[in-house]
């Protein structure tokens, strides 16, 4: 897997027209993988039609699950039933307590925020339990094109306090399209000198749309495949007496 | 003074006159670094084609993250849905149009 990628582009499940036209647009601004947010129970066949659609523009498909968990036990519960079905899990912290638990729990990958600045507790303290277990800071840039005024002025003020943080204490950025619509798609590079806005510098920008987001798929998918016990260890023979060999 | 000149893709349902397009990209670089940023900007809307929503601009080369941040902002032109996607950076506008062609 090389190259740039968005870990979240917000296909409509429904409309396949709509599908193809994001999907299209996303391989010709130079992504080679993208993540799609996917309902826990969303049917095979419609992930297979999803896999078929970006196979064929040279896309990779990457499963996203979105968590958006009440309270830390509803979080745990979640984690437990959902995470071997998907490739990549993201939980959007609405409370202290989840944002704590979520970023101390390796079965995550990513945390994001909700725009309303109150409840963005990505501190200190949620950094150096981030940083513990590779969780990621996930940066949406589909607001950033949307919001005006003040709100605006309000979201890229607490990215940059965030963005400090994470770099300070070692968190990975990934930043994502969050995109809904091919008008909202940009070229990773847009995306990289946009968030020059808020304080990351464009190879650290570029890192957030390439590196680590593929870091988080290649990690995962190493995790769910069949012979993988450990980090670091995986079965390579089954049957028979292994130290015969 | 070094420039760079941008190679411009707006994607937009109908052809972009070239007044809409400036309008909205100086309105985008004023929103995002108001006045004083926009000033350095110095931006110059130098070849525009309708038909094929093509563009070419030109900024000074310090000036071009601001530029592509400012481009990347753009999500209306005149009122309706549009993006404007930078496909090629130059410094000079022959080796722009060679590659942009």
């Amino acid at each position: 897997m090389r190259g740039f990628g968005d870990l979240h582009l917000c296909l409509p499940l429904g409309n396949l027209r709509q599908t193809e036209r994001m999907v299209c647009a996303a391989s010709e601004l130079g992504y080679r993988f993208v993540g799609v947010p996917l309902p826990p129970r969303a049917p095979r066949s419609e992930v297979r039609q999803l896999q078929e659609i970006c196979s064929g523009v040279g896309l990779d498909f990457v499963t996203r699950l979105d968590l958006k968990p009440g309270r830390p036990s509803e979080l745990l519960r979640e984690l437990r039933r959902l995470r071997r079905r998907f490739e990549v899990v993201s939980v959007e912290c609405i409370s202290k307590a989840v944002a704590r638990q979520a970023a101390k729990d390796r079965r995550v990958d990513l945390l994001s925020f909700p725009m309303d600045p109150r409840r963005r507790f990505f501190d200190r303290a949620e950094a150096e339990l981030a940083s513990g277990s590779l969780t990621s800071l996930e940066v949406d840039m589909a607001p950033l094109l949307l919001l005006r005024g003040v709100l605006k002025t309000r979201l890229l003020s607490s990215l940059r306090r965030e963005v400090k943080i994470a770099r300070k204490h070692g968190v990975p950025v990934v930043a994502s399209s969050g995109a809904a619509s091919e008008y909202l798609l940009r070229t990773p590079q847009d995306y990289a000198a946009l968030a020059t806005v808020f304080d990351l510098p464009l190879p650290l920008g570029l890192q957030a749309l390439s590196e680590n987001p593929r870091s988080i798929v290649e990690r995962n998918r190493e995790k769910l495949s069949p012979g993988y016990v450990a980090p670091g260890i995986r079965v390579i023979r089954r049957g028979g007496n292994c130290l015969d060999a | 003074m070094r420039r760079r000149y941008l190679a411009l893709q707006i994607v937009s349902e109908e052809p972009v006159p070239r007044r809409d397009l400036t309008d909205a990209v100086w309105d985008s670089v004023l929103r995002l670094f108001g006045e004083h940023g926009a000033s350095q900007a110095d931006l110059n809307l130098i070849e525009h084609n309708p038909e094929r929503n093509r563009a070419v601009l030109r900024c000074p080369h310090n000036a071009l993250n601001m530029v592509r941040a400012s481009l990347a902002s753009v999500t209306k032109i005149n009122e309706k849905p549009a993006a404007i996607h930078v496909v090629a950076v130059s410094g000079t506008l022959k080796s722009l149009r060679e590659r942009f062609s």
